[in-house]
């Protein structure tokens, strides 16, 4: 199965690389954008999906800082 | 009194933290690989800065599952001092050995230069040599030193005298949570700090100041012939 994990900064925690892009957005023209985080995306095949939360916990994500989102996707049909 | 010196894949200043415990009268120093899980009969463990197994993911995230790693963190949990610089303090936080975690510097930047560090608490075993108070010029050099730890959690370590250094003169160089520079666990025997005491112990490069902490280990540590 593949599956994929989206870790963001928890809320609250100070996001400078959020808070840059953001500053960035208005010297290009666009207007009206607030909120701006970035995280990281990491995507995986696992064999046995119940071990992704722990491999979120133990690894891929530190849960003082960091929220993890798990987003299992069933293989495709079998493309050549 | 023998230290042991933690190698990573990536570890750079594992040379001048030997160069450092050395430096301490009847002090010997040994490094130890990673890859190995023989503390080699050390008294104390230091875990020196650098980018260990090239801090991909997250800093110290991968370090910490290192076989030297279970050896320090047995050591830890039975009392054994163990001081974590810059990259070490960040795999301490990632093996759950103290407390927090270090985030980017508020301004995104490499930050290198000599900061004055105020000694909080003179009474654990890494600073028994200083005096509360004093100022310890020693210099950062990190982009990801900003301390965090959750207010409440923050609230304990003040009242259990966990903060031990903290940056002097309004001289926060990464955002760290109320000026925070080092800290301790609750038992006081696992310490991680930011600034580099290893890169100030000799008068040509500015500042020995740092080398009070490695005596400071040495104090009460076993007598070796």
């Amino acid at each position: 199965m593949k599956a994929r994990v989206l870790i963001r900064p928890k809320a609250g925690i100070l996001d400078p690389q959020g808070a840059a892009v953001e500053r960035a957005l208005p010297a290009l023209g666009f207007t009206g954008i607030t909120q701006v985080h970035v995280g990281r995306l990491v995507e995986l095949e696992v064999e046995d999906a119940s071990q992704l939360e722990e491999i979120c916990r133990t690894l891929l994500a530190n849960p003082l800082i960091e929220d993890y989102e798990i987003q299992e996707r069933a293989n495709p049909a079998a493309r050549s | 009194m023998r230290f042991g010196v933690v190698q990573f894949p990536g570890t750079c200043d594992d040379r001048d933290a030997v160069l450092a415990c050395e430096r301490v009268e009847g002090a010997e120093a040994v490094l130890l690989w990673h890859g190995d899980r023989s503390l080699d009969g050390i008294d104390a463990v230091v875990i020196p800065g650098g980018f260990s197994y090239g801090d991909y993911l997250r800093v110290g995230a991968i370090a910490r599952f290192s076989p030297v790693m279970q050896s320090v963190i047995a050591f830890a949990s039975d009392g054994g001092p163990v001081l974590g610089i810059c990259n070490g303090f960040q795999v301490l936080c990632e093996a759950g050995l103290l407390p927090g975690a270090l985030l980017p510097n508020v301004g995104l930047r490499f930050v290198c230069r000599q900061v004055g560090v105020e000694v909080v608490n003179a009474h654990s075993p890494f600073t028994r040599a200083c005096e509360r108070g004093q100022i310890l010029s020693i210099p950062v050099k990190h982009t990801t030193g900003r301390y965090y730890a959750p207010d409440v959690k923050l609230e304990g370590m003040q009242a259990h005298g966990q903060i031990v250094l903290r940056y002097a003169h309004d001289g926060n160089p990464n955002g760290s949570s109320n000026d925070i520079a080092g800290v301790t666990n609750e038992a006081g025997n696992v310490m991680g700090l930011m600034p580099h005491p290893e890169h100030a112990v000799d008068p040509l490069t500015g500042s020995e100041d740092g080398l009070t902490l490695f005596a400071s280990m040495a104090l009460g540590a076993p007598a070796r012939a």
